[in-house]
């Protein structure tokens, strides 16, 4: 296979939009597409400051690369979730990364936080699925982090894989609310949020650990233990068969919802946020869902502590 | 040839030459789903991998976020 651009021999071949790249010409391609998504849903202006959520893995860490690379004042924010070994992993592959590079990373470690308990350890008293959980912990604290911090917009390394096993998702329960607010940016709604912005929504997961492998990325190739059984890793596995069967089935999921259904949804009304009775962080009821985890787990480890005692 | 799977931590050994596709086939693995890499170098379906070669078979799915 040939070189779509160069013609010399291809080392990756993008089924989805029927090319071939050599490595020289995917990384052009892959940062162009980055650069794409920037411009032309206007997600940043070059003298902002940007807070990028880094776990560690591909994605996140391709993104920051790619940022850097263009020349945006970027600072790296890794939250330590407390999820053992791989927990460790995950941070020291963050630390490498910035420390190489000689860009900043904030470290903020659950534990040391409000609930004092780290993500299985919420789960397991809560009941709640993991994963919730640590959505929950880690959509305030990239919050919290970025309003501190003031940033001007928090970037996430969600992809096309991502969004289309989300979109699939959402569709499946019609959550009408969740299909108003998938988009690649999100505003600043309320004066303690900052813009939310997702440059990768149009690059798959197979493109971006292309790009980190390129370019010599050392990334935790490990599946985070919780997202065993986890619904997007099925929705994922689904949307895969699909682009097997029909390649640029996920680029045209996402890209006409985005086109043509997201605009209807939007339309639907939504409470303005106000401020959480417990953080102070926007809220759309007494209390925002991190601090309802909060109590909830304050609340348990009371009722376990005292049957512990009786 | 020995194909380590990642994240897997597996090693197996598949007796002959094969094409790309038709080794991530054999081993049950969607295309454009995982990474194959020989040496430092990524291959396309249509390389050929021989008998006495070592390759890296290394999933791209993350997931789980809620």
């Amino acid at each position: 296979m040939k070189c779509t651009r160069c013609r010399a021999k291809a080392e990756v071949q993008l089924r989805a939009h029927n090319a071939g790249f050599c490595r020289p010409c995917y990384l052009f391609y892959f940062k162009r597409q980055v650069e794409r998504a920037i411009a032309g849903e206007r997600m940043f202006a070059p003298a902002e400051r940007l807070l990028v959520a880094v776990s560690g893995g591909k994605d996140s860490l391709a993104l920051w690369d790619v940022l850097a690379e263009l020349g945006y004042d970027t600072t790296g924010l890794y939250l330590g979730l407390g999820i053992g070994t791989y927990s460790e992993l995950s941070h020291a592959k963050a630390v490498q990364f910035a420390e190489r590079r000689g860009l900043p990373l904030r470290v903020v470690a659950l534990e040391d936080e409000a609930t004092g308990l780290a993500v299985p350890a919420v789960a397991a008293l809560t009941r709640r699925p993991p994963c919730s959980a640590c959505g929950t912990m880690k959509r305030h604290h990239f919050d919290a982090a970025a309003l501190a911090g003031g940033f001007d917009v928090l970037v996430t390394g969600h992809n096309l894989d991502d969004e289309a096993a989300r979109l699939m998702g959402n569709v499946l329960r019609w959550q009408k609310d969740h299909l108003a607010r998938q988009r690649p940016v999100l505003p600043a709604t309320h004066p303690k949020f900052v813009r939310k912005v997702k440059p990768l929504y149009l690059v798959s997961e197979y493109e971006t650990a292309v790009y980190a492998f390129m370019r010599g990325i050392d990334y935790i190739v490990d599946e985070c233990p919780n997202a065993a059984g986890a619904a997007q890793l099925l929705y994922k596995d689904v949307l895969n068969r699909l682009e097997v069967a029909s390649p640029g089935t996920k680029l045209a999921f996402v890209k006409e919802f985005l086109r043509t259904g997201q605009p209807a949804f939007a339309q639907v009304e939504r409470e303005e946020p106000h401020d959480c009775e417990g953080c102070g962080m926007p809220a759309y009821g007494t209390l925002c869902a991190y601090c309802r985890l909060v109590r909830e787990v304050q609340g348990k480890a009371a009722t376990r502590g005292a049957s512990a005692l009786a | 040839m020995r194909v380590h799977l990642h994240p897997q931590h597996r090693t197996v050994e598949i007796a002959g030459r094969r094409r790309v596709a038709q080794l991530l086939a054999e081993i049950g693995v969607l295309p454009g789903t995982a990474m194959v890499i020989r040496g430092d170098l990524l291959l396309t379906d249509g390389e050929v991998v021989e008998d006495d070669e070592e390759v890296e078979v290394r999933a791209v799915i993350s997931g789980g976020a809620a």
